[in-house]
């Protein structure tokens, strides 16, 4: 069992280093954009999973960086370029999380889910109530960024299949960075402040600096996210940046389980494509889904990836 | 005589209207177990939070080696060497053992939030905990969980935790209490042993251990500092006799 539950990571990446030659379009698009948010996911399970910060607010890193496209190119039909605006877009979200952050987190528990709320709400309104890319109404990014060296274009942007490999890079690439950070220092003082910060900071360890550092790179890895959420849809909206966002993407983890990384990327494709299922059967889908969330919340105390767990808990108390 | 490493003057916290600690002045000196005694209430605990940067103090001021330093900051005084261990145990429930003082020790390396660099690797911590596990006679409970060891063993756990750190002023809060004899034994001949170049401030209820071991002893009664001195001199005192030692002396 332990050997499979160990295979089975890999045979997952197989499964979607194959699917774009095996799927049509439109299952390419929907798991490159599952990918997409696996990625924006995996950075809130930094904070909530990992620090034990729950964040109300993680769609305001995602949302910025959105923007970031279509306000950095010089008029709506020239492009970006990918190495300017992808830089720019991280950079601007890793900025704003660190603003928020150093404020949010001079407090706790329920009041620094309201304060990360409200710090939310603020970016969307800047977006919702100014003329800023159209407003409440959103606009379109009409030309995609390019990726080019010199003449040469290794990576198109507007091409499925391209874009699809990009963000399974993407992805293996955030979820082994953040692998490698768990497991360092940095890493296992954050564990250290989820289960006790008043003995961390006994021990010596000045855990507020520890959460910004957290909390700063979980904004930057969900701005690289919302970049390409942005460049992939072709518009951006304020929705991007709205409390629907940060509550389905702390779903998403919930779901999956905590503070192991797999969970967040499982929980994203088990929400995204339960939505889609339940949604095709249909108009009143929202009940479906509101069940499905609860059933596996209260079956499943470890998230979706903590199914064999309780599977085993399950057979031995039936003895 | 012994460098005083850690000192309190004039001492005070009140909690609304209740004066916890009421000017209270100590000295803990190199090479020496202050022990610090008192009925229940006397503000021990609180005495020892402010000591650790735990409570902010209302008034006075606290020195280590002789220079002021910022109250109300546990990490500052963690950082200077002050290490203590807690009244009711305080540990990371759910890491191991030889987790909870890996972590201890990585607080006084060099670079604690080290990003890139497996903290399993890092040899100093794990020989830290390794030691301080060794010392207090955890060795063979590891890789246990914390949650998962006895009242006895996770107040073993606390103190290894503080010796993780290698502190140089120990703060101790009631660390037998809840101990069999032969951890409380062990315990003690551990503390004598430790004496050497540290200053251990040690709250106990166990007046045979106190007085087997303290070098000083501080009374405390209603948040002030009762008598003071050699335990000859605090056994033979009418104020303490009276006021809490009653006749078991």
């Amino acid at each position: 069992m332990s050997a499979a539950r160990r295979a089975l990571p890999l045979i997952a990446l197989a499964a979607l280093a194959v699917l774009p030659a095996l799927a049509g379009k439109f299952y390419v698009e929907l798991v490159a954009k599952i990918m997409i948010m696996a990625v924006f996911a995996m950075s809130l399970d930094l904070l909530v999973g990992v620090t034990g910060l729950v964040s109300l607010g993680h769609a305001a890193f995602f949302g910025l960086a959105s923007y970031v496209p279509v306000l950095a190119a010089p008029d709506k039909y020239s492009a970006t370029s990918l190495w300017t605006s992808l830089p720019l877009a991280v950079a601007a979200s890793a900025l704003l999380a660190l603003a928020i952050g150093s404020l949010a987190l001079r407090t706790r528990g329920v009041y620094f889910i309201m304060v990360t709320l409200a710090f939310s709400q603020m970016v969307y309104f800047v977006f919702h109530d100014t003329k800023i890319a159209g407003g409440s109404d959103g606009t379109y990014l009409y030309v995609k960024p390019v990726a080019s060296i010199g003449s040469w274009t290794p990576l198109d942007l507007g091409n499925a299949t391209h874009f699809y490999y990009a963000m399974l890079a993407l992805l293996v690439l955030t979820f082994a960075v953040l692998r490698l950070l768990l497991a360092s220092r940095f890493g296992h003082a954050l564990r250290g402040i989820r289960s006790n910060e008043q003995r961390m900071r006994a021990l010596g360890f000045n855990t507020y600096a520890y959460k910004l550092a957290a909390f700063t790179i979980a904004g930057a890895i969900a701005g690289l996210a919302g970049y390409f959420a942005a460049v992939q849809f072709g518009f951006v909206n304020p929705e991007m940046v709205s409390w629907h966002q940060s509550a389905n993407v702390l779903l998403m983890v919930i779901l999956g389980g905590l503070g192991n990384l797999f969970g967040a990327i499982v929980g994203a494709f088990a929400l995204v494509l339960a939505q889609d299922f339940f949604s095709s059967l249909t108009k009143h889908w929202l009940v479906l889904m509101g069940g499905f969330v609860i059933l596996v919340v209260m079956l499943l105390p470890g998230g979706l990836v903590g199914v064999e767990r309780a599977w085993l808990h399950w057979r031995r108390r039936r003895g | 005589m012994a460098e005083t490493m850690l000192a309190a003057s004039d001492l005070t916290r009140r909690f609304g209207g209740l004066t916890a600690v009421d000017r209270v002045s100590i000295g803990l000196e190199r090479d020496a177990i202050h022990a610090l005694i008192g009925p229940n209430g006397a503000g021990k605990s609180t005495l020892i939070n402010l000591l650790a940067g735990e409570l902010q103090p209302s008034a006075g001021s606290i020195s280590f080696r002789g220079e002021p330093v910022p109250a109300g900051r546990p990490e500052r005084m963690a950082h200077l060497g002050i290490g203590r261990t807690f009244q009711r145990s305080n540990v990371f429930p759910e890491f191991t053992s030889f987790e909870n003082c890996r972590l201890a020790a990585q607080a006084r390396t060099p670079r604690p939030w080290a990003v890139f660099e497996p903290a399993l690797k890092c040899r100093q911590c794990n020989e830290a905990a390794e030691r301080s596990l060794a010392t207090v006679g955890l060795d063979a409970r590891r890789g246990v969980l914390a949650s998962a060891l006895s009242h006895g063993e996770r107040r073993a756990l606390e103190i290894a935790m503080c010796l993780a750190a290698d502190p140089c002023v120990l703060l101790l809060d009631e660390p037998l209490a809840g101990m069999g004899t032969e951890e409380s034994q062990r315990v003690l001949q551990l503390l004598r042993e430790l004496r050497r170049e540290r200053a251990i401030l040690l709250v106990e209820h166990d007046m045979d251990a106190v007085f087997a071991v303290a070098d000083v002893i501080t009374v405390m009664a209603d948040g002030a500092v009762l008598a003071s001195g050699p335990p000859d001199a605090v056994r033979g005192d009418s104020a303490v006799r009276q006021a809490y030692l009653g006749e078991a002396l």
